[in-house]
C-alpha cells in the first residue's frame, strides 16, 4: 500500500490520513472539528463522553475510537447528530450541578461551549442536584466535583504526561466520582503541582485555580464570541493560572 | 387601565430570582417605543397590577423555592397562552438551588440561629410565611414552557429577539453572541 494515498470523505470533503490514526486524529490535522469533551490529541482514548459520534453508512461510530478506513463515507454535521449531540449535552448538564454564572470557568469552558454552538437553552431531563465533595486541600488548585463530568482527562493527564498518579474514576454508573490517589483522598496530599498538565487541562471548572479567576470581562472570554468548532477545544492560559496553554 | 385589545398582553413576574432579568429587560431602552405597539403590559412589577387573566405571553423569572412560587407559576400557566422561562434560575435554579445540597433545616438553622450573632434568634413562621420547598426547582419540572431564553441575565437583545419572535408568531433564534448561560 505504500505510496498510496489514503483518504475518506467527511461531510463531503476528502480527508487524508496516515494508517492506524483514527478519525477524529485525521479530521483534527486536516483542520477540521468534530465535537468532544474526553478527547485529547496529547492522551490515550477514553471514548466516554460520546459527543464525537459520526455516522458511517447506517452506524454511529465514535471518531476518537473508530480507525479511518480507505473511502469510508463519513457523516458529522447532519440534524440526527445535532440532536443526539444535544440530548447528551443536556445530560450532562443534567448530572452535575452546573451553575454557570457563579463558575470561574464560564465563557472559557468546553462543555457550555458546544451548548452555545448547538443552541441548547435547557435540559429536558430531570435535574439531579447530587450532593458531591469539593477538595480545597491544595495550595493551588480547587476540585469542585460539581462541574466533573468524568471525562478522565485529568487521570489521564496526570499518569501519561506529567508521570504521576494523582487522579482516578471509582464506582459504577451513576456512582461514578473523581477519586484522589492519596492516603486522606485529599488533594493537598498528593504530589500535583500547579505546572501539571492535569491540572491545566481540565475541559469544564471542575479542576481550577485559586489564584487570577474573573480577570475577563464576560463578552472578552473565548466562547463568548468565538464558536468553539472554529477555535477548537481549548483551555486558555488566562484560567489556568497564567501556565501556557497546552493545546490541541 | 383601560384595555388595548390589537394588543398581546404581556405579564412577568419573578419567582426565586433577582430581578436581574427584570432589570435586563429594561436595558432594551428605546426599544420600549417599539414594544408598545405590540405589547401592553399585564401583571407585572412595571405595572404593579397583581392580578392576571387571559394574558398572550408570560415571562417567568426565577425558579421554584416556596408554596408561593407553586401558586404563581400555576395562575401564570392557567392564563397566559405563552410560557417563557427567563434567565438560569427559572431554567435550572440558579443561584437559590446551591441549598440543594443542604436539608431545609439545616439551611434556616444556620440562616436563623447558628450564625455569627444570630444566638436568641427564632426561625420565622406563621400561616402568612410560605413554606420553602424541600429543594429549589426549575419552571418546567412543575409545568409546560413554551420557550426559554437562558443567561444570568438574558441581554437585553435576546428579549428583543424573543418579543419580535412572538410578535411574528415564530419561534426565537437567538445570535450566538447573546446566547449566554451567565
Amino acid at each position: 500500500m505504500s505510496g498510496m494515498k489514503s483518504a475518506f470523505s467527511f461531510d463531503g470533503i476528502q480527508i487524508a490520513f496516515t494508517s492506524g490514526q483514527s478519525i477524529m486524529q485525521a479530521v483534527l490535522d486536516g483542520g477540521g472539528y468534530i465535537p468532544h469533551l474526553c478527547y485529547h490529541p496529547q492522551l490515550s482514548v477514553h471514548g466516554s463522553c460520546r459527543l464525537c459520534m459520526v455516522k458511517v453508512g447506517d452506524r454511529y461510530l465514535s471518531a476518537c475510537t473508530t480507525e479511518a478506513q480507505n473511502g469510508m463515507q463519513v457523516e458529522n454535521q447532519i440534524s440526527e447528530l445535532r440532536e443526539l449531540r444535544l440530548k447528551l449535552l443536556e445530560m450532562l448538564f443534567a448530572e452535575g450541578n452546573h451553575f454557570c454564572p457563579s463558575c470561574e470557568l464560564s465563557g472559557n469552558c468546553q462543555l457550555q461551549a458546544l451548548a452555545y454552538e448547538l443552541g441548547m437553552t435547557h435540559s429536558r431531563f430531570p435535574l439531579q442536584y447530587p450532593t458531591r465533595k469539593r477538595d480545597g486541600s491544595h495550595a493551588t488548585v480547587f476540585l469542585d466535583r460539581d462541574r466533573c463530568i468524568n471525562c478522565e482527562i485529568c487521570v489521564r493527564a496526570s499518569r501519561e504526561l506529567d508521570g504521576k498518579n494523582v487522579f482516578s474514576l471509582s464506582g459504577r454508573g451513576s456512582d461514578t466520582a473523581l477519586q484522589i490517589n492519596s492516603e486522606d483522598g485529599r488533594l493537598g496530599s498528593t504530589d500535583l503541582i500547579a505546572t501539571d498538565s492535569s491540572a491545566r487541562l481540565c475541559p469544564v471548572g471542575a479542576l481550577v485555580f485559586k489564584q487570577g479567576n474573573y480577570a475577563e470581562r464576560p463578552n472578552e472570554r473565548l466562547y463568548d464570541t468565538h464558536i468553539i468548532s472554529e477555535t477548537g477545544n481549548r483551555r486558555p492560559a488566562v484560567v489556568s493560572g497564567g501556565y501556557p496553554e497546552l493545546g490541541e | 387601565m383601560a384595555r388595548e385589545e390589537h394588543k398581546l398582553r404581556l405579564a412577568t413576574c419573578s419567582l426565586a430570582g433577582c430581578f436581574g432579568c427584570h432589570m435586563s429587560f429594561l436595558d432594551i431602552d428605546e426599544w420600549l417605543f417599539e414594544l408598545d405597539k405590540f405589547f401592553t403590559f399585564d401583571r407585572s412589577p412595571f405595572t404593579d397590577i397583581k392580578t392576571l387573566e387571559n394574558a398572550d405571553v408570560g415571562l417567568i423569572e426565577g425558579g421554584l423555592c416556596n408554596q408561593e412560587n407553586i401558586e404563581v407559576l400555576l395562575d401564570f400557566r392557567k392564563n397566559c397562552k405563552l410560557l417563557v422561562s427567563v434567565g438560569a434560575c427559572a431554567i435550572n435554579g440558579g443561584v437559590p438551588a446551591l441549598r440543594n445540597g443542604f436539608p431545609v433545616e439545616d439551611c434556616l438553622l444556620e440562616v436563623y440561629q447558628n450564625g455569627v450573632g444570630l444566638q436568641g434568634t427564632v426561625i420565622p413562621s406563621g400561616k402568612e410565611l410560605p413554606s420553602l420547598l424541600p429543594k429549589v426547582l426549575p419552571v418546567h419540572e412543575l409545568v409546560k414552557v413554551d420557550y426559554f431564553l437562558p443567561g444570568c441575565p438574558p441581554p437585553a437583545e435576546a428579549f428583543i429577539e424573543l418579543l419580535c419572535a412572538i410578535r411574528d408568531n415564530r419561534a426565537p433564534e437567538i445570535a450566538y453572541e447573546h446566547r449566554r448561560f451567565d
